[in-house]
């Protein structure tokens, strides 16, 4: 199937037939009976190995087996920001490179993924925070990566309608200015449709079931529609990744907690950055619809409900209202959950497995959407040659045992 | 939100509580003879189940003792709390699949 460009062009051509011949965005193949690579798992991270393996790795006998919809699990549930400010070296390199591939993204897939550049504040609000933001803005700097130090009247400055003088008084903050948020249902489709464009199939509604492995070389998945041979797997099933790697036969240093967010009903261009606060430990930002989006901490307990605990609602809701009091009378108009996959160190896990050829990328935790592109063109280049590409190689699952964790505690201390 | 059942306090909020995830992990009795393998394996890695999971809650606003909790990861239902040292309670063939109590 060749797929038809988008342009200003073929949106007058499609409104003379009333916008109902668009072209389907991917194709909804039949599972073929074997793959180069099958990539386990329809999110951002999953589409993404997969246009990359097709667009810079030339591998397009590809599956991506999605158990839902794709786009269903974290992907389409996340509140979208994205940044690439983080302490250590090894993170500002894997997210740096997914900032430089965001900047690019829209153009490259032919797909607007309404990545805007509106700019992203983490709150101070005590001594503690001040020297955190004051450590990892000079290691950002060090890293080549844009960040600035803002007083609170900057701050207020920037975002007119905060509460410089709350319960806990902000003062000061730290900015990345190429920080902002994207639109996530179209990450996934617009990966999607150009991986398809280029052979992938895309194989929604089908289960992985368990892994064919024999002599400790994978072989292929057992799916709810039959088997299908594989000569190498990537696993990228976030929540359920400890699921994943049970049914392969090991462990991982993973747990899985339900983390939610919530829109309020629509208003009038009023926040036009993100913020995030660690310490009253909230985030926000406004969607183009101009719902505000909100979101905080993660519930503390293992669970794959993929629902948030009532009493978290109340925890998301107080800081916003002391930050921003004038949302002390707006109405939340959807609330959902997801389940997150949570290392010890906050960074993820791009790793080869104990099992030869089955590769996982996991425990983005609560930050994985803005690494789409990065983690994605990363694994792809890894499953292509089989050895882990460089920036991917300290995501090693083995640092659990070497000790060499990437501890980003506090650039990730709030679930965003 | 969760009911959870203290042994010394009975049913309570959950908000009373906090969770320490999965229970009944023995430190080594050996660390210095562990290889960093052993050691990664019990520091860090986890089972992380979706189904039936041991773990252990402690009563922070209540009368600040730990004990131990059968829940299902799924369906979010308890089956029962025990203190330490305690056996944990039997299940039903249906609370295995997160089924009624
Ligand atoms: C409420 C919330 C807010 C968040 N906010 C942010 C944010 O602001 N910024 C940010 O960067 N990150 C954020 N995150 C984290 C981010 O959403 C994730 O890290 C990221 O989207 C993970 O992408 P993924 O493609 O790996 O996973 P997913 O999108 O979850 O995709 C995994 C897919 O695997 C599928 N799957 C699972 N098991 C199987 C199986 N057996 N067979 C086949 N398919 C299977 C699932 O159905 C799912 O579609 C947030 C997460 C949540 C829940
Ligand atoms: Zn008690």
């Amino acid at each position: 199937m060749i797929m038809k460009k988008y342009s200003i062009f073929s949106l007058l051509r499609n409104s003379m037939s009333y916008h109902e011949n668009w072209q389907k965005n991917w194709r909804s193949p039949d599972p073929k009976s074997e793959y180069d690579v099958i990539i386990v798992g329809g999110g951002g991270h999953g589409l993404a190995t997969a246009y990359y393996l097709a667009k810079e790795c030339g591998i397009t006998n590809v599956a991506v087996i999605e158990k839902g919809w794709i786009g269903g699990g974290n992907t389409g549930r996340n509140t979208t920001i994205v940044r690439s400010n983080y302490l250590w070296d090894e993170s500002a390199a894997i997210y740096e490179h997914a900032m430089k591939l965001w900047e690019g993204l829209s153009q490259e897939l032919n797909y607007n993924v309404m990545f805007s550049q509106r700019g992203l504040l983490h709150l101070a609000h005590n001594v503690h925070d001040l020297q955190e933001i004051g450590r990892r803005g000079n290691a950002i700097h060090f890293n080549g990566i844009d960040s600035e130090f803002l007083t609170p009247a900057q701050v207020k400055e920037m975002v007119p309608l905060i509460n410089l003088n709350c319960r806990y008084p902000v003062l000061g903050a730290l900015l990345q200015r190429r920080g902002g948020n994207a639109r996530h249902d179209a990450v996934a489709w617009g990966y999607a449709r150009a991986a398809d464009a280029m052979g992938v199939d895309i194989i929604q509604n089908c289960e992985v079931t368990g892994f064919n492995i024999e002599n400790g070389v994978v072989k292929g998945v057992e799916t709810t529609r039959g088997s299908i041979k594989g000569k190498k797997v990537g696993v990228v099933t976030a929540g359920h990744s400890g699921v994943m790697a049970e049914m392969a036969g090991f462990r991982l240093p993973i747990e899985s907690f339900p983390l939610q967010a919530m829109v309020s009903e629509p208003l009038k261009p009023c926040i036009n950055t993100v913020i995030m606060s660690g310490a009253v430990h909230v985030y926000i930002s406004q969607s183009d619809k101009g719902e505000l989006v909100v979101g905080a901490g993660s519930d503390n307990f293992v669970s794959y409900s993929q629902r948030g605990s009532f009493d978290m609602i109340d925890h998301i809701i107080s800081p916003m209202v002391e930050l921003f009091p004038f949302t002390s009378r707006l109405r939340m108009m959807r609330q959902w959950g997801g389940i997150v996959d949570v290392t010890i160190d906050r960074s993820p896990i791009v790793s080869k497995t104990p099992v030869e050829n089955l590769y996982f990328n996991c425990g983005w935790g609560t930050g994985g959407f803005k690494c789409t592109p990065g983690s994605g063109h990363v694994f792809a280049h890894s499953l292509a040659n089989g050895e882990m590409h460089p920036i991917a190689q300290p995501f090693s699952m083995n640092r659990f045992n070497t000790g060499a964790l990437i501890d980003e505690g506090a650039a990730a201390a709030v679930a965003h | 939100m969760l009911l959870i059942e203290c042994p010394w306090c009975g049913e309570r909020d959950q908000t009373e509580f906090t969770c320490h995830g999965e229970a009944h992990i023995v430190r080594p009795k050996n660390p210095d003879e562990l290889t960093d393998e052993q050691w990664g394996d019990y520091v860090f890695f986890r089972s992380n189940p979706k189904g039936l999971h041991k773990e252990r809650w402690v009563h922070d606003h209540g009368c600040r003792r730990w004990f131990n909790v059968v829940r299902h990861t799924h369906t979010d239902i308890v089956y029962g709390s025990y203190k330490p040292g305690e056996p944990a309670p039997e299940v039903s063939e249906e609370a295995l699949k997160g089924g009624k109590k």
